[in-house]
C-alpha cells in the first residue's frame, strides 16, 4: 500500500476513501461493530491532502498513505480521547502521544479512534461506557479486549494496521480472538508519553497488523527512546530487514505450564501443528518450564489495580473532564468519580487502594513485586539456557460470548497466558495459527528483552509456512 | 482474607468514590472473593527475590534544566470546568480555614 | 483539649512544671531549589507569574503526560546533602504520596520515601558564647511542590494556581536533637546560611522558598525515651518557630503536670495572639499509600558524580569564619558578622583585595556599608558602591588624601551616585589640606575667636588642644589634615 502511494500509483485520498467505504460496508460505527468512538472523513481528507503535498516534495515516509486506527486511550490532537469513560466523554487532549506523532510523521493517516474497555480495564471490550464492540465474525461474541475496537477494525479490513495498548494482554488477546497479528513490545521499547496510564510498570503501546510485516513495520516506526518518557529505553531499534524463511539454529521453547490438561484440545492441536511447521523449517523444539507461571494472575491483579488506583486519582473534576457538583469539595470529588467511572474501574480502584493501604502494603503489593521478580527470573533462566523464543497458545479459549463471564475473577483468567510477558517486561506477539469452530486461534511467541527482531523472524517464517492454514 | 463493609467504606473514602451501601456490600463480597485468589502468594518463598538495586541497572534518564515546556495546543479555558481570572475554581474546602500547608 | 484550658494555673506553677521537663524538637525544613525549570517538566519556576501561566501537560496532570527528572535538581540536592555531611545513596527511589487535594494535580505528590537520596548527616552550629551544638540530619530527599490554593479571593470557592505545582524541593529532616527554642532558631539560621552559601536556594521564608514544620515533645528531665510528639505547622518566620515551640512546650508540660496525656496531632501556630491550637480534625486519618513511582526508574548516582559534586562545594560558613580569624586576624564577632551572608563576605573580600588592610575594611563594611544597606533596605548585591571603589576610598584615607570625616561624606555620595571616590573628593573640595599656609590661616582665625581656650591650653590644659583642633577641622569643612593641625597648634601654643 505504502509503495503504491509513494510511486504515485494510488493517492492517499483514494486509500482514505477506501477505508471509509469499507468501514461503512462492515458497519464499524455505533449501529454495527461499534469499533469506532470517533471517525471523521473530512479531517482524514485534510491529512491526506497534506500528505499529498509532502509526497510531491519527495517526503513520503515509511507509512505514507497508510490508514491507521488508534485506541482511544492514546492522546491525539484533532479528535477526542475518551478512554471509553464518561469521565472523559467530551475530553480533547491538548497534546499528542509520541507514538501518534511518529506515525503521522511517517505518513500514516488516522481514520478513527477506537473503542476499548474503560481505561483499558477488561478483556472483552464489554466495559466501555459507550457500548461493547462486537466480534467482526460473530456479533454475539466479544472481539477480546481491551483493545477490541482496533482489533475489530483491522480484522474487518478497514485499515491494515492499528494501535492498541497492552497492560496484561490487551493487544495479543483480541488479536488472537480476531485472527490478526498483535504485538506487545519490550517494556521501554515504545514511548508511553500520551498513553493514558492504567498500570505504568506494565503498560506498553502495542500494534495490530493484518500480517506480521504490517505489524513489524508499524512497530519500527513507533519504537525508540523518547525524551518525554523516563522509562523509554536507550536501545537501538534494529530493522526487521529481509525476511528469512529458514529457522535453522533457532531453539523454540515449549513451556509446559502453558499447555495444561484443561487447555482446549483443538487449541493444543493447532499449537502442535505450528511447532511442527517450525521444526520443518529447521528449528529445534525444546520442552521447558516456567515454574512460577501460576502466580502471574494473582500478582498481576495486585500490581495493576494498585498502580491504577493512583493513576486514576487525577480524574477528580478539578482541571478537566467531567465535574459533578455536590456538597462541597468532597461531594464534588465523590459525585464526579462515582458517576464518571464504570463498575469495573471502580472495582479495580477499590482493590488497588486496599492493597496499598496501611497494614496491607507488605502482604499484598510488596509481596507481589517480589513474586514478580521470580516470574521475570523464570524467563531469564530459560532464555539463558539457549532458548531463543517461547511458543504458547495466546488464550485458553477462542472468543467467548458477550455477557458470559459475570464473575470478575473468571474474566481475569482469560489473561492467563498473556500477563506474564507484561510482568517480565519481555516482548510478545500473537499470530493466527488456525481456527476452532470457525473462530480464530492465536499462537504466542515470547522473546528476551529487546529481541523483537528474533520474535518477528520466527513469526514471519511461521506465517509463511502456515499459509492459508492459519485461517482454517 | 475477607474485607468488611467498613473497610470498603474506608477505602472508598480514601479513593473519593461515593458508593451506596448496597454497592459497598456487593463490593465487599467481590473484593473478598478476588483477594482469596491472592492468598497463594503468601506461601511463596521470596527470600531471594531481586532487590531494586539489581533492577536499577543504569538508572533513570534525566533531562537538562531548560525549557521550553511541552506546549498546550488547547488553552486551559478549553478544558478547565470552571476558570476565573486565570484561577481554577473548586468548591471551598470544609476546613478551608486550615488550608493544609503545602508539603 | 484546647490551649486555653490547659494554660490554667499560675505563672509560677507553670514555670516550675516546665523546669521539670525537657523539650525535644526535630525540624522538617522544605527548601525550594534554584532551578530554571520545574522538577519533572520544562515549565519555568519564576515567582509572580499570572495564575496558571507556567503550566504544561505534565504539571497539570493531564492524562498521558509523564514526568522526567531535571538533572540540575539532582546537582543541587547532592550539594546540600554533601554540605550536611550526609551519606549519599547510590540508588534512591521516587515514590508516590497519594492524597486528594485540589492543588495536587495528579492526586499524588512525587517524593522520596523509604529510599531517600541521603541520610545520616549533621549540622554543627556555633553558639554566640563559643559553645556549639550538633544536630543530626535524618534524611535529605527530593520532592515536588504542590500548587497554591487561595481561599479568600472569590466568595464561596477556592481558587487554584498551579504555577508552583512541580517546583523542586528538598526536604531536610533533623533528628530530635534540639533541646530549646533558641537552639531551634540557631539551627535554622545556620541551615539557612549554609543553603545560601551553597547557592541551592533563595531561602526566603516570605516567598515560601523555605518552610519549617516542627515536631515537639516533652519528657521529664533525665528520661531517655521520647514523649508523644505533636507537629506544629504554620510557622512563617524563625521567630515564629521559637515562640511556637515555647508555647507548645508549655502546653504539653501543663498537660503532663496535670497527669493528662499529650495527643499526637497537628497544631497550628497563630502569631496573634501567640498560641497554638489543634488543626481542625480531618474527616479521616491520612493514609498516603506510598509506593514506588513506576514512571520513574531508580535514581542511580555514580561515585564519580558524588566526587565531582564534593569537589565543587564552595567554602562553607564555618570554614570561612575560621579563615577570617586566622588569615585576616579578625575577631570571632567580626568574622560572624561578615559571614552572615555569602554575598557580604564576598564583598568584604573584594574590598580587601584592593585595599589590603582587612581590619579597616572590616570596620567599614560592618559600619558604614551595613548602615547604608539598612537605611536603603537593600541587599549587598544591589549596593551601588563597587567593592573596588570602596577599596580606593579606603586607600585615599590611608594615604591621608581624605580625612576620616571627609571619607564618610564621600562615601555617602558614592552610595547615592555610584561615582568613584577621587572624582567626588575633587569636585566637592574634600581632598585633605596639608599645606601649612592655609592651615596656619585657619589656626589664626580659631585662636582669635577662642582666646580663652587658647590661653588655658597654653597654660597647660593640654586636653583643650583637641577641642581647638576640632574648631579648625570644622572651619576647614573637614578638609584639614588633623595631625598636621595638631602639630602646628601645639607649636603655636608652645605645648
Amino acid at each position: 500500500m505504502r509503495d503504491a502511494v509513494v510511486t504515485g500509483a494510488r493517492s492517499p485520498r483514494e486509500i482514505v476513501d477506501e477505508a471509509f467505504s469499507r468501514a461503512r460496508r462492515v458497519r464499524a460505527g455505533a449501529d454495527g461493530l461499534n469499533a469506532f468512538l470517533w471517525s471523521d472523513e473530512a479531517s482524514a481528507h485534510d491529512e491526506a491532502s497534506r500528505l499529498q503535498t509532502r509526497l510531491e516534495a519527495g517526503k513520503g515516509g515509511s507509512l505514507a498513505g497508510v490508514p491507521v486506527v488508534v485506541k482511544d486511550n492514546i492522546a491525539t490532537l484533532g479528535s477526542p480521547t475518551t478512554c471509553g469513560s464518561l469521565i472523559l466523554e467530551n475530553y480533547r487532549s491538548p497534546f499528542e502521544a509520541t507514538v501518534v506523532r511518529r506515525l503521522r510523521e511517517a505518513g500514516a493517516i488516522v481514520v478513527a479512534k477506537t473503542n476499548l474497555d474503560e481505561f483499558a480495564m477488561g478483556s472483552s471490550t464489554e466495559y466501555s461506557a459507550f457500548g461493547r464492540t462486537k466480534h467482526p465474525l460473530a456479533p454475539a461474541l466479544v472481539p477480546g479486549g481491551s483493545s477490541g475496537g482496533s482489533a475489530a477494525a483491522v480484522a474487518a479490513g478497514i485499515t491494515p494496521i492499528g494501535l492498541g495498548s497492552e497492560t496484561g494482554g490487551s493487544v495479543r488477546q483480541p488479536a488472537a480472538f480476531c485472527g490478526i497479528v498483535g504485538v506487545k513490545p519490550t517494556y521501554g521499547r515504545v514511548s508511553r508519553f500520551g498513553l493514558v496510564a492504567f498500570a505504568s510498570s506494565l503498560d506498553q503501546v502495542g500494534v495490530f497488523g493484518a500480517t506480521v510485516d504490517d505489524a513489524a513495520l508499524t512497530f519500527e516506526t513507533i519504537a525508540g527512546r523518547d525524551p518525554l518518557d523516563a522509562t523509554s529505553a536507550d536501545q537501538q531499534v534494529l530493522k526487521y530487514g529481509e525476511p528469512v524463511s529458514s529457522l535453522d539454529g533457532i531453539v523454540i521453547g515449549r513451556p509446559r505450564e502453558y499447555f495444561p490438561e484443561q487447555l482446549d484440545h483443538q487449541i493444543a492441536v493447532h499449537c502442535d501443528r505450528a511447532l511442527e511447521r517450525c521444526r520443518a523449517l529447521g528449528a529445534t523444539i525444546r520442552d521447558v518450564s516456567l515454574p512460577n507461571t501460576n502466580l502471574a494472575i494473582p500478582v498481576y491483579y495486585i500490581i495493576a489495580p494498585a498502580e491504577a488506583s493512583s493513576n486514576l486519582a487525577r480524574f477528580d473534576g478539578v482541571r478537566y473532564g467531567l465535574r459533578i457538583t455536590d456538597d462541597g469539595l468532597r461531594g464534588m470529588y465523590e459525585a464526579t468519580r462515582s458517576n464518571g467511572f464504570g463498575p469495573e474501574v471502580t472495582r479495580r480502584i477499590l482493590l488497588g487502594t486496599y492493597v496499598l493501604s496501611a497494614g496491607y502494603y507488605d502482604a499484598y503489593y510488596a509481596k507481589a513485586m517480589q513474586v514478580r521478580s521470580l516470574i521475570t527470573r523464570d524467563f531469564s533462566a530459560v532464555f539463558a539456557s539457549g532458548v531463543d523464543v517461547l511458543f504458547t497458545p495466546t488464550t485458553p479459549t477462542p472468543a467467548f460470548e458477550a455477557g458470559s463471564k459475570s464473575d470478575p475473577y473468571e474474566m481475569y483468567l482469560s489473561d492467563i497466558f498473556t500477563v506474564t510477558a507484561n510482568l517480565a517486561g519481555i516482548p510478545a506477539m500473537s499470530l493466527p495459527i488456525g481456527r476452532v469452530g470457525g473462530l480464530p486461534v492465536g499462537g504466542q511467541i515470547l522473546a528476551p528483552h529487546f529481541a523483537e527482531v528474533k520474535m518477528f523472524r520466527v513469526a514471519r517464517a511461521l506465517e509463511k509456512a502456515l499459509g492459508a492454514e492459519a485461517h482454517r | 482474607m475477607s474485607i468488611s463493609l467498613d473497610e470498603v467504606r474506608h477505602i472508598a473514602s480514601l479513593a473519593r468514590l461515593g458508593i451506596t451501601d448496597e454497592r459497598a456490600r456487593v463490593a465487599a463480597v467481590e473484593l473478598s472473593s478476588i483477594l482469596q485468589h491472592m492468598e497463594v502468594l503468601s506461601k511463596v518463598d521470596t527470600s531471594d527475590a531481586a532487590d531494586v538495586d539489581v533492577l536499577a541497572q543504569s538508572g533513570m534518564m534525566l533531562r537538562p534544566d531548560t525549557g521550553p515546556p511541552i506546549p498546550l495546543e488547547r488553552s486551559p479555558a478549553d478544558f478547565v470546568p470552571e476558570l476565573r481570572d486565570g484561577f481554577i475554581l473548586v468548591p471551598r474546602l470544609a476546613t478551608h480555614e486550615d488550608p493544609e500547608p503545602a508539603p | 483539649m484546647s490551649t486555653r484550658e490547659s494554660s490554667a494555673g499560675g505563672t509560677l506553677e507553670r514555670t516550675a512544671a516546665r523546669l521539670a521537663y525537657e523539650m525535644v524538637v526535630g525540624l522538617e525544613v522544605h527548601v525550594q531549589l534554584l532551578t530554571r525549570t520545574k522538577a519533572f517538566c520544562r515549565c519555568a519556576t519564576e515567582f509572580g507569574a499570572p495564575p496558571n501561566s507556567n503550566v504544561c501537560p505534565v504539571c497539570l496532570g493531564m492524562p498521558g503526560a509523564l514526568p522526567v527528572l531535571n538533572d540540575h535538581v539532582v546537582d543541587l540536592a547532592l550539594r546540600a546533602a554533601l554540605a550536611l555531611e550526609c551519606r549519599i545513596h547510590p540508588v534512591s527511589i521516587f515514590a508516590r504520596k497519594n492524597y486528594f487535594y485540589p492543588d495536587l494535580p495528579k492526586g499524588y505528590q512525587i517524593s522520596q520515601y523509604d529510599r531517600p537520596l541521603a541520610t545520616h548527616g549533621r549540622l554543627t552550629t556555633d553558639g554566640a558564647d563559643g559553645t556549639s551544638i550538633t544536630v543530626g540530619i535524618t534524611r535529605v530527599h527530593i520532592e515536588e511542590d504542590a500548587g497554591k490554593s487561595v481561599h479568600d479571593r472569590f466568595p464561596g470557592v477556592s481558587a487554584i494556581d498551579l504555577n508552583r505545582a512541580g517546583v523542586p524541593l528538598i526536604e531536610i529532616v533533623s533528628e530530635p536533637d534540639i533541646r530549646s527554642a533558641a537552639a531551634a532558631g540557631a539551627y535554622l539560621r545556620s541551615l539557612k546560611q549554609l543553603l545560601e552559601f551553597l547557592e541551592v536556594s533563595d531561602v526566603n521564608m516570605e516567598e515560601g522558598s523555605l518552610r519549617v514544620d516542627a515536631n515537639v515533645s516533652a519528657r521529664p528531665v533525665g528520661e531517655t525515651t521520647l514523649g508523644t510528639k505533636t507537629e506544629v505547622k504554620n510557622l512563617n518566620s524563625f521567630s515564629a518557630v521559637e515562640r511556637a515551640l515555647d508555647a507548645e512546650f508549655a502546653r504539653q508540660c501543663a498537660l503532663l503536670e496535670a497527669g493528662q496525656r499529650v495527643v499526637q496531632q497537628t497544631m497550628l501556630w497563630e502569631a496573634d495572639p501567640g498560641t497554638v491550637r489543634p488543626a481542625r480534625t480531618k474527616e479521616e486519618s491520612h493514609d498516603y499509600r506510598y509506593f514506588p513511582d513506576p514512571d520513574l526508574p531508580p535514581l542511580v548516582i555514580e561515585p564519580s558524580r558524588i566526587e565531582s559534586a564534593r569537589r565543587s562545594l564552595p567554602e562553607l560558613p564555618a570554614a570561612r569564619r575560621a579563615r577570617y580569624r586566622e588569615s585576616f586576624g579578625l575577631s570571632a564577632y567580626d568574622s560572624d558578622v561578615l559571614t552572615a551572608s555569602k554575598a557580604l563576605g564576598d564583598y568584604f573580600e573584594d574590598v580587601v583585595r584592593q585595599h589590603r588592610d582587612a581590619k579597616t575594611t572590616a570596620n567599614w563594611v560592618m559600619g558604614e556599608v551595613r548602615a547604608s544597606l539598612n537605611a536603603s533596605r537593600r541587599d549587598i548585591e544591589e549596593f551601588p558602591i563597587r567593592a573596588a571603589d570602596l577599596g580606593e576610598l579606603l586607600d585615599l584615607v590611608r594615604d591621608n588624601v581624605l580625612s576620616g570625616t571627609a571619607a564618610k561624606r564621600v562615601f555617602a555620595v558614592m552610595a547615592e551616585t555610584g561615582e568613584r571616590a577621587a572624582q567626588i573628593a575633587q569636585r566637592e573640595g574634600l581632598v585633605q589640606v596639608r599645606d601649612d599656609a592655609p592651615l596656619q590661616a585657619w589656626i589664626d582665625e580659631v585662636i582669635a575667636e577662642h582666646q580663652t581656650e587658647a590661653a588655658r591650653c597654653a597654660n597647660g590644659e593640654r586636653k583643650l588642644l583637641g577641642v581647638l583642633v576640632g574648631f579648625v577641622m570644622k572651619k576647614s569643612g573637614g578638609r584639614a589634615d588633623p595631625r598636621r593641625v595638631s602639630q602646628l597648634l601645639a607649636e603655636r601654643l608652645g605645648v
